[in-house]
C-alpha cells in the first residue's frame, strides 16, 4: 500500500519539480510582467472566475433537479452534464462552434438579431470554459446533496416553509463546503482550460488568448518565459487545491 | 468525523478529470502494421518514428503506408505536431528517428547540437495560398484585402507557416492588427478557424487548401510575395534504428516518395 502510495506521490511530483528546476529564476520577474503575459493573467483570471460564477449560477440548480426530481431518463440526463469532462476539450471547442458558431443556426440567429457574436470574443472564452468547468461543480454538489440527511427538509417543509426558503435556510448551510469546493474546482479547471478555448473562442491577443493559450505561443519561442507562465498557474491551482482539501475535511 | 464516502468519491473522481482534462496534444500517431514475419537475412526490420510537420501528415502517412509494404517487417509510427513543437520535444529528449521540419531553421536547431547524423536535406517545397469560406463572400482577392475583412486566421508568429505568412504579408507590405488575428497552434488548426470556426480568411500552405477541398476557397497569391517554404529532412543521431531511417529518407528523396508529395501538392525540392 504505502510503496503504491509513494510511487504515486513520486509520479506526480517528478515533473512538478522538473518545471520547477527549468524555470529561470533572474528573467522570471521579466517575463511575467511583459505587456502580453499580464494581458494573459489579466485575460485568464477574468474568464475563469466568471465561468466559475456562471457554473454556480447554473450548476447550483442543475444539481439540485439531478440529485432531488424524479425526471425520467436522469442518468441520460446526468451523462450528458458530465460528457464534458471526458470530452477532449478540442472536440468540445467543434461542438460548441457547431452550436454557435456564425454560420450555425443559432449563432446565425444571435448574431443577426441580437448582434451577439461569440467566435473570437472573450464572451467566447468564458462559454468555452464554462462548458468544461461546470460538470465538476455540478458533480461535487450533486453528490453533497444526495449525501445529505433529507429529513431535515423535510421537517422544514411541514412546518410551512417554501421551497425556496427550504432550500436557502435548511439545504444550502448543509452542503456549503462542497458548493465552496465545487467553485474551486470549477475555477482552477477554467484556469486551465486550452482545447475548448482555442478551438472555439479562437487565440486573439488580449480577447481569446489566456493564459494556457499565451503559454502554448511562448512554447515555440521562448521556452522559459512559457515556463514562467505556467509556474502561475501551477501555483495558483496548487494553492486552491491545497485549500479545497481542508475545506473539504473540516466539511466532513 | 469520517469522511462521507460519496463526498470523497466525487472528489477522487473530479480531481481525476482535472488531470486527465488538461491534456490538448495534437500529437497523432499512424502506424502501418508489417504483412509479413518472415524476413530474409538483409532485410529491414523493426520500428522508427519519423516527427513530421503537420503540413506532411496526409503524404507521409501514405509514403510510410508504401515504405512498410515495400519493406516488410519494418513499421513507421509518425508524431506529427508544428515543426518548433517537434524540434523542442527532440532537443528535450524525445525519441524520433526521422526529423521532417517545414522549415531549416527547426532543422539547424538539430544540427547545432549534432543531433542529426550526416547532412539533412531539402526535399520538398511548398507554398503559401490564401483561403476563405467557400464562394468567397467577403470577396478577398488579395494580401491586401485581408487587414479589412474580419478575423484573419494564422499560424503562432514562431511557427514555420506563421513565419512564412509574416514574410509574405510584409513582401505585400499588409499589415493587418493583431486583435483581428486568430493563431493557431500548427496549420492544421490555422485551416480549422476557416473551415469550422468563424474566420474568414487564413494562410496556409497550398496543400493544405488542397486538403481541405470544398470547405475552402483558395486564393492565389502572386509569387513574387509568396514564399517558398523548403522542407528538410534528416535522420536523428540518437535513432535506435538507423537502417531504417536512413531507408526511409532515401524513399522520401527517390522516385516514389516525390511522387507521392507531388499528388498532394507539393512542389520538387530542384
Amino acid at each position: 500500500m504505502l510503496v503504491a502510495a509513494a510511487v504515486a506521490l513520486v509520479f506526480f511530483a517528478i515533473p512538478l519539480v522538473g518545471i520547477v528546476q527549468r524555470a529561470n529564476w533572474s528573467t522570471i520577474w521579466h517575463d511575467l510582467t511583459t505587456a502580453e503575459a499580464r494581458d494573459a493573467l489579466a485575460l485568464s483570471l477574468v474568464c475563469s472566475l466568471s465561468a466559475a460564477a456562471l457554473s454556480v449560477a447554473f450548476g447550483t440548480p442543475l444539481a439540485w433537479m439531478l440529485a432531488r426530481t424524479q425526471l425520467p431518463g436522469r442518468p441520460l440526463l446526468r451523462g450528458l452534464v458530465l460528457l464534458p469532462m471526458v470530452l477532449p476539450p478540442v472536440v468540445g471547442g467543434v461542438a460548441l462552434l457547431s452550436a454557435f458558431s456564425l454560420s450555425s443556426p443559432i449563432g446565425g440567429w444571435l448574431h443577426d438579431t441580437f448582434g451577439i457574436q461569440f467566435t473570437f470574443t472573450t464572451a467566447g472564452a468564458v462559454m468555452a470554459e464554462t462548458f468544461v468547468a461546470m460538470p465538476f461543480y455540478v458533480i461535487t454538489v450533486e453528490g453533497a446533496l444526495r449525501g445529505m440527511d433529507q429529513r431535515f427538509e423535510e421537517a422544514a417543509a411541514s412546518l410551512g416553509a417554501a421551497r425556496l426558503t427550504v432550500f436557502r435556510r435548511v439545504t444550502l448551510p448543509f452542503i456549503l463546503p462542497s458548493v465552496v469546493a465545487g467553485t474551486l474546482l470549477a475555477w482552477a479547471r477554467a484556469l486551465g482550460e486550452f482545447g475548448a478555448t482555442i478551438t472555439f473562442a479562437g487565440n486573439i491577443a488580449g480577447r481569446t488568448r489566456t493564459l494556457p493559450l499565451a503559454v502554448y505561443l511562448e512554447l515555440e519561442s521562448d521556452t522559459e518565459a512559457a515556463i514562467a507562465l505556467s509556474l502561475v498557474l501551477l501555483a495558483v491551482s496548487l494553492v486552491v487545491l491545497v485549500s479545497l482539501r481542508d475545506r473539504w475535511i473540516r466539511a466532513t | 468525523m469520517k469522511p462521507n464516502p460519496r463526498l470523497l468519491l466525487a472528489a477522487l473522481a473530479a480531481a481525476a478529470l482535472v488531470l486527465a482534462g488538461c491534456g490538448a496534444s495534437s500529437t497523432t500517431s499512424e502506424t502501418s502494421a508489417a504483412g509479413s514475419a518472415t524476413t530474409s537475412g538483409a532485410e529491414l526490420s523493426g520500428k522508427i518514428t519519423v516527427s513530421g510537420g503537420t503540413s506532411l501528415t496526409e503524404a507521409f502517412t501514405k509514403i510510410g503506408k508504401d515504405f512498410s509494404a515495400a519493406h516488410p517487417g519494418v513499421e513507421v509510427a509518425f508524431n506529427f505536431d508544428s515543426s518548433t513543437t517537434l524540434s523542442t520535444q527532440i532537443l528535450a529528449g524525445a525519441p524520433a528517428d526521422v526529423f521532417a521540419p517545414a522549415d531549416e531553421a527547426n532543422m539547424t536547431k538539430l544540427t547545432d547540437k549534432n543531433l542529426i547524423a550526416g547532412e539533412p536535406q531539402v526535399f520538398v517545397r511548398n507554398e503559401l495560398v490564401i483561403v476563405t469560406k467557400p464562394g468567397n463572400p467577403k470577396g478577398i482577392k488579395t494580401l491586401a484585402d485581408l487587414p479589412t475583412a474580419g478575423v484573419i486566421s494564422l499560424c503562432g508568429e514562431k511557427v514555420p507557416c506563421g513565419k512564412y505568412a509574416a514574410e509574405s504579408l510584409q513582401k505585400a507590405g499588409v499589415s493587418i492588427d493583431e486583435s483581428n488575428i486568430t493563431r493557431g497552434q500548427d496549420v492544421g488548426a490555422t485551416l480549422t478557424a476557416v473551415t469550422e470556426g468563424d474566420a474568414v480568411a487564413g494562410i496556409v500552405y497550398v496543400t493544405d487548401a488542397k486538403k481541405a477541398g470544398g470547405a475552402v476557397e483558395a486564393v492565389p497569391i502572386p509569387a513574387e510575395v509568396n514564399v517558398i517554404a523548403t522542407y528538410p529532412i534528416g535522420v536523428i543521431a540518437a535513432s535506435t534504428n538507423i537502417d531504417v531511417a536512413k531507408a526511409f529518407m532515401a524513399y522520401v528523396l527517390g522516385d516514389e516518395g516525390q511522387a507521392v508529395l507531388a499528388e498532394y501538392g507539393f512542389v520538387p525540392a530542384a
